[in-house]
């Protein structure tokens, strides 16, 4: 079971030891993190993807909702979120690859924006499944080195029901 | 009014009616001591032996008088030896603020003589933390600190401050306020609570199991009530030793790995397995798979992070035991289990192994010592042993008055938290229950017992060996005896004339008890080293893993 999920913390130094700590110690398995500003000047936002059962998932709200940093914390349901994420790659292209590669990137919507001799370096931003796709279609190139920033995500919905202050 | 640092903290623990501390002066914590040198009019210092013993000192205070223990440390190994005593009180819930000291601001990072970022190392070990470099930051990390550790599941908070804020010259302003309000406990959920009255009515074979959390909630006579109430036999975890008296008929005894066939076996044959703010810990539930597997479960607890962490639950309610309670009485309709609860009586087995050479049995031992006392006696242990066999025969009389490291299960526990005790009931007697190994980890507190003439009564169960280390290697471990044999050389009456105690060596239960009746009247520390068999074990036991069918009994 794969979910995402939303930390509101307190702006202020060491706050993401705090999370990332209890996740070591209680063993929680995390597929990524995120922490980002928010318009509020004093909370952060962290977000987790994480997979684990149901048992485990309420155990990583549960017990995180405990820190004192921890302001509110909820998961993003699938059907009303959205997701983004960020990948940075590049690719080996020679002068015979390059229109190809540009075609693909075209079709993603993604953007080129170094190009050398002999490589070129993509960005693309979009849902996790079509960055999925994107690397899926480049698996034939080169790559030389990818780099992806984990999910971020908002909910849809005005008034989460899932939120729970802490 | 226009204060400095160190006058803030006192300030504080004053608002928080805070007038025992227990502490170790150092470098960085010069100023916050000269302040106390103004203060000590109302607050009152206890000087240790070692910043472990404190920190002991001021958790076993909490426990024993329901109030926030305070701990003062310098920076560095004074703040890194508090380390053990905190994670003692995180591990058992205890509330307690731990103040350390640490270098000059200008200095952090530096690697500055003494210096530690002890916020980093007890990270994992308190509920919260706070490094504070700026005095206009203290007064609300001090307040808070307060706060998070009385609110919800207690536990212990530290707040590490740098020595310049703590200097003379760096006033802040500061205005006295009541301590802050402590966030409620969770909203009981009515839907919740009104299936588990059901379940409850409906049970035919109900069993409770509790644990500290009745007693943090202070909720002995909601729980009694219950208890009569629904008429089900109870068993405890070692952190509630001594809510149930010890001969009440419904009372089990100790549940899990060396708890009561009896307690044991009610669970496993009972429909409805009531537990009360307790978390199924290892030494409870030694299989989770198969614990309580004929009934349905249902866990109340303060602490959400508790429900389905260990095993799995049926019926939850998150809420504090004594307003679950509270909730749940009028609701009730009295019980009736007596066929249940006659069949569970058949249960009970008096474990007693004959020992050959054995003049002192620990049974007795325990037994002796509370017949001979009274009824309000505090009782704290250290580890091992003699620690279970406390839980397993004290007659209680009152919960607040088993000092134990049940979580953590911290060896030298003992004598700093007896210290503790006496402070926090100077008018009733102590008696701190340690093993010889035990004892030697952290007996330089006897220094401070002797200091300031505390009359604790020390019980060595002396078997020259670690004996719970040597009872498994006894069992499970081919008798190979890897470095639990002390034979120490400890002559433990010289030993307490050297620290200006009073010691005695026994061997019997006639030299006991005529020692004991000796140390009772005596103004001041005393010990009674009690040579006991080394083949003496804790039983019965159930171990790592098993079930009731590997218990073993003899």
């Amino acid at each position: 079971m794969r979910e995402v999920i939303s930390i509101f913390v307190d702006n202020q130094a060491n706050v993401l030891t705090r999370v990332a700590s209890l996740f070591g110690r209680r063993g929680f398995n995390i597929d990524s993190l995120t922490v980002s500003t928010t318009n509020d000047p004093n909370l952060s936002r962290i977000t987790v993807v994480f997979n684990g059962d149901a048992q485990a998932l309420s155990q990583i709200l549960s017990q995180t909702k405990k820190l004192e940093v921890v302001k509110q914390i909820y998961t993003l349901e699938k059907d009303s979120s959205l997701y983004r994420e960020l990948l940075l790659l590049k690719v080996s292209s020679g002068e015979l690859q390059r229109s190809s590669i540009k075609d693909i990137v075209d079709i993603y919507r993604g953007k080129i924006i170094s190009l050398s001799k002999d490589s070129m370096i993509v960005e693309l931003t979009g849902a996790p499944e079509k960055i999925d796709g994107f690397l899926e279609m480049l698996a034939c190139y080169e790559i030389i080195e990818t780099c992806r920033t984990g999910i971020t995500g908002i909910s849809r919905v005005s008034n989460n029901v899932e939120s729970e202050d802490c | 009014m226009k204060l400095n640092g160190s006058q803030i903290i006192m300030e504080i623990l004053m608002e928080h009616g805070v007038d025992t501390v227990f502490g170790y002066p150092g470098g960085a914590a010069l100023n916050v001591y000269n302040s106390l040198y103004d203060y000590s009019a109302s607050i009152n210092h206890i000087l240790t032996a070692h910043e472990q013993g404190a920190a002991h000192a001021a958790d076993g205070y909490a426990r024993a008088s329901g109030k926030t223990g305070v701990v003062f440390a310098t920076s560095g190994p004074g703040a890194t030896n508090l380390v053990t005593g905190i994670a003692t009180a995180f591990m058992d819930s205890i509330p307690m603020v731990a103040i350390t000291c640490n270098v000059a601001d200008s200095l952090i990072g530096r690697d500055a003589f003494q210096e530690i970022s002890i916020t980093g190392v007890t990270l994992p070990i308190t509920k919260h933390n706070y490094f504070v470099n700026k005095v206009e930051d203290l007064a609300e990390a001090l307040r808070n600190a307060f706060r998070i550790a009385n609110e919800g599941r207690k536990g212990p908070v530290l707040v590490d401050i740098t020595k310049d804020i703590t200097g003379a010259n760096v006033l802040c302003e500061f205005i006295q306020q009541e301590p802050l309000p402590i966030n409620p406990f969770p909203t009981i959920s009515l839907p919740k609570l009104a299936e588990i009255i059901d379940v409850i009515n409906l049970a035919k074979k109900p069993v409770v199991y509790f644990g500290g959390g009745v007693v943090a909630s202070r909720a002995r006579a909601e729980f009694a009530q219950f208890i009569q109430l629904i008429d089900a036999p109870a068993t405890y975890s070692m952190m509630a030793a001594g809510v149930l008296d010890y001969c009440d008929p419904k009372n089990l005894g100790l549940i899990g790995m060396h708890g009561s066939m009896a307690a044991n076996r009610a669970i496993d044959e009972a429909d409805l397995v009531l537990a009360m703010g307790t978390r199924f810990s290892d030494r409870v539930a030694l299989n989770t798979s198969r614990f309580a597997q004929n009934a349905a479960i249902i866990q109340i607890d303060i602490d959400e992070g508790e429900i389905n962490k260990n095993v799995e639950i049926n019926y939850d309610l998150v809420a504090d035991i004594k307003e679950a309670l509270t909730a749940m009485l009028p609701l009730l309709k009295q019980q009736n289990h007596s066929e249940w609860i006659e069949k569970v009586a058949t249960f009970k087995k008096e474990v007693n192994v004959e020992l050959e050479g054995a003049t002192l049995r620990p049974k007795d031992l325990i037994h002796a010592t509370c017949d001979l006392t009274d009824k309000d006696t505090v009782y704290v242990t250290d580890v091992g042993q003699h620690q279970m066999w406390a839980a397993q025969y004290i007659k209680h009389k009152k919960a607040e008055n088993f000092l134990t490291s049940g979580g953590l299960g911290t060896m030298g526990f003992g004598y700093g938290a007896a210290i503790g005790a006496q402070y926090a009931c100077p008018d009733k007697r102590v008696i701190h229950f340690t093993g010889d190994g035990s004892f030697h980890m952290n007996l330089n507190e006897a220094c401070t017992a002797v200091s300031y003439n505390l009359p604790i009564i020390t019980i060595i169960f002396d078997n020259k060996v670690l004996g719970m280390v040597y009872q498994w290697q006894t069992l499970f471990f081919q008798k190979h005896y890897s470095q639990t044999i002390l034979e120490r050389k400890t002559d433990y009456v010289q030993l307490a004339k050297g620290f200006g105690a009073v010691g005695f060596e026994v061997s019997t239960l006639e030299e006991f008890e005529e020692a004991y009746k000796k140390a009772l009247k005596i103004d001041g520390p005393v010990w009674i080293a009690c040579r006991i068999h080394r083949d003496e074990r804790v039983l019965p036991m159930i171990p790592n893993g098993g079930t009731l069918k590997d218990m073993i009994i003899d």
